[in-house]
């Protein structure tokens, strides 16, 4: 009957496990996968990530060089991040703020020239 | 005497575990018990003739937010089978760690929704603090709370640190202490016997021959397991299977309490013996390369331009320690077309999962078949049903850890 005193006299003595979640937020471990982040000066519009989202979202174009991304549909897999060859993909530990609505990212970037223009650029 | 046809849930099918049961009952017994399901389905097998083989581990996972990294994991070792790829040593063992780490979350879960179930709240939330624990571990190694998506074919994608490797004995410790408090609250109290002994019996007999799996089956007094089969690393570190004999709520719930007590020995043992080398293997086949040569690495800059972060998205409580990450994670990079045919199976908290995978040589998948463990426990439970009280019904469903999504995929 009484199994669970010791319990609920150690909750009583011991401090809460919960916070106040607005004031108090709680951080995140080293590693999260929280917002996925382009810095688009790197990206060389290669589409692999647009290629390998499971979700497919992200959608390069890579003769107007844009990136888009879908924020919405992202389950936040890391596998953009995995896969760019530049790097330029990562991601930070803090969650998207909440949203609203819908959001796309859109970043519009120098797309790569090919090697005939260059040459005759030089 | 009158009958009455009772429905039983679904409110609302976004509501957890969809599942409807139509009841006859005589007075307050149940004479009969009819389910329908279908309130969920989200059409994920059919996603595999779309997608490709890698991108179908994420697919998969999300077939069951609880025991997604075994989703993964039964799917990788099936299409490491059909093509012939060797895993590490070392990331067997780490699969089998986050495996056993979701074991333990699930059941943990599962114990605080059963005490929830018949109406002791306190005991619920002790249940769940304890859990948050195990989803500090796997946020903190796997970079995510549920789906975790560690696993990929040919090995996983994350490693763990000596510092993490330490930092998580500790936390298990801590978490072993504090289920242990709570074993007399959960199998001795008077108020938890009472709901649950009797309740719901499934004989030996009954359960062999309606093909129940997992807690079901092992409550029933039938010592199996498929880890008993040595998928990833549980080949090599050996263990028995919990069992008790009654068959009733009663021994379903300390099979799921024993069996988180194991699945900490289990992950610690794997700890201790995490092998070095690779987490990952590299096989290069005939699939064209559809990813580009690597240009000279650019710095990895910390750029937050492209978010208008939120002020007020601030941290004032104390963050999580920051473990040390091992440095230079190599993603597997299998390539190839699987052709052929494969049947797994992993045990989820739930029980045996089965995946049967078909490949014809092309980048998409040509079948995945999904059985999972709530299905084969449904007869079972209609089984159970008949002759117990009305009012004992949801302790009965909520026995069999019913998981509905994962049911209807
Ligand atoms: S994290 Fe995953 S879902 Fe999100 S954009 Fe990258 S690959 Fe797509
Ligand atoms: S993989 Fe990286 S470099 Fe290639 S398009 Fe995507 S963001 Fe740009």
């Amino acid at each position: 009957m009484f199994n669970m005193t010791k319990n609920v006299v150690t909750n009583l003595m011991t401090k809460s496990s919960t916070r106040l979640y607005p004031i108090a937020v709680r951080g995140h471990f080293e590693g999260f996968r929280g917002t996925l982040v382009c810095n688009v000066d790197e990206c060389i519009f290669c589409r692999s990530c647009m290629i390998k989202c499971p979700s497919q979202c992200i959608t390069v174009d890579n003769k107007a060089g844009t990136w888009t991304c879908e924020v919405m549909s992202c389950v936040y897999c890391g596998v953009c991040v995995d896969v760019c060859p530049t790097s330029c993909l990562s991601m930070t530990k803090e969650h998207r703020p909440v949203a609203t609505e819908r959001q796309t990212i859109f970043l519009q970037g120098v797309p790569k020239k090919k090697k005939k223009e260059e040459a005759a650029a030089e | 005497m009158a009958r009455t046809i009772l429905p039983f849930g679904p409110q609302h099918p976004v509501l957890p575990e969809p599942l409807h049961l139509k009841l006859t009952i005589e007075d307050e017994t149940v004479v009969e018990a009819l389910p329908t399901l279908g309130y969920v389905h989200r059409g994920l097998e059919k996603l595999c003739e779309v997608r490709d083989f890698n991108q179908m581990i994420q697919i998969v996972e999300r077939v069951c937010g609880i025991c997604s990294c075994l989703h993964a994991l039964c799917y990788c070792e099936g299409v490491e089978q059909i093509m012939g790829v060797e895993v590490p040593r070392r990331a067997k063992y780490l699969r089998t760690i986050w495996g056993e780490l979701h074991r333990m979350h699930s059941h943990l879960l599962w114990l605080g929704l059963f005490a929830d179930a018949f109406g002791f709240e306190s005991l619920f939330m002790q249940f769940w603090r304890v859990r948050e624990r195990i989803m500090d571990i796997m946020e903190a190694t796997c970079g995510n709370r549920v789906v975790v998506s560690v696993n990929v074919i040919g090995g996983v994608r994350r490693d763990l640190s000596p510092e993490q490797c330490q930092w998580i004995e500790e936390q298990l410790a801590v978490s072993e202490k504090e289920i242990k408090q709570l074993s007399t609250t959960i199998l001795n109290d008077y108020t938890v016997k009472k709901r649950t002994v009797g309740k719901g019996v499934l004989t030996k007999e009954q359960a062999y021959q309606l093909g129940a799996v997992g807690p079901m089956l092992r409550g029933s007094g039938w010592a199996q397991d498929a880890r008993q089969t040595g998928y990833a690393a549980f080949g090599e570190l050996g263990f028995d299977p919990v069992v008790e004999y009654d068959g009733d709520s009663y021994a379903r719930c300390a099979v799921r309490f024993r069996e988180t007590l194991q699945a900490i020995d289990i992950a610690r043992l794997a700890i201790a013996r995490l092998p070095a080398g690779e987490t990952a293997t590299n096989v290069e086949g005939a699939m064209e390369d559809d990813t580009p040569k690597p240009v000279a690495a650019g710095e990895r800059r910390d750029i937050m331009q492209a978010y208008n972060r939120d002020k007020r998205h601030r941290v004032t409580a104390a963050p999580p320690p920051n473990l040390d990450l091992p440095a230079g994670l190599v993603a597997a990079k299998v390539k190839g077309k699987p052709e052929g045919e494969a049947v797994t199976r992993v045990e989820q908290p739930r029980g045996e999962l089965m995946y049967y995978l078909k490949g014809n040589g092309s980048k998409n998948m040509e079948r995945v078949r999904i059985r999972t463990p709530t299905f084969a426990n449904i007869p079972p439970l209609l089984a159970m049903l008949p002759g117990c009280e009305l009012a004992d019904v949801p302790v009965i469903v909520l026995s069999i850890d019913p998981c509905i999504s994962c049911t209807e995929r």
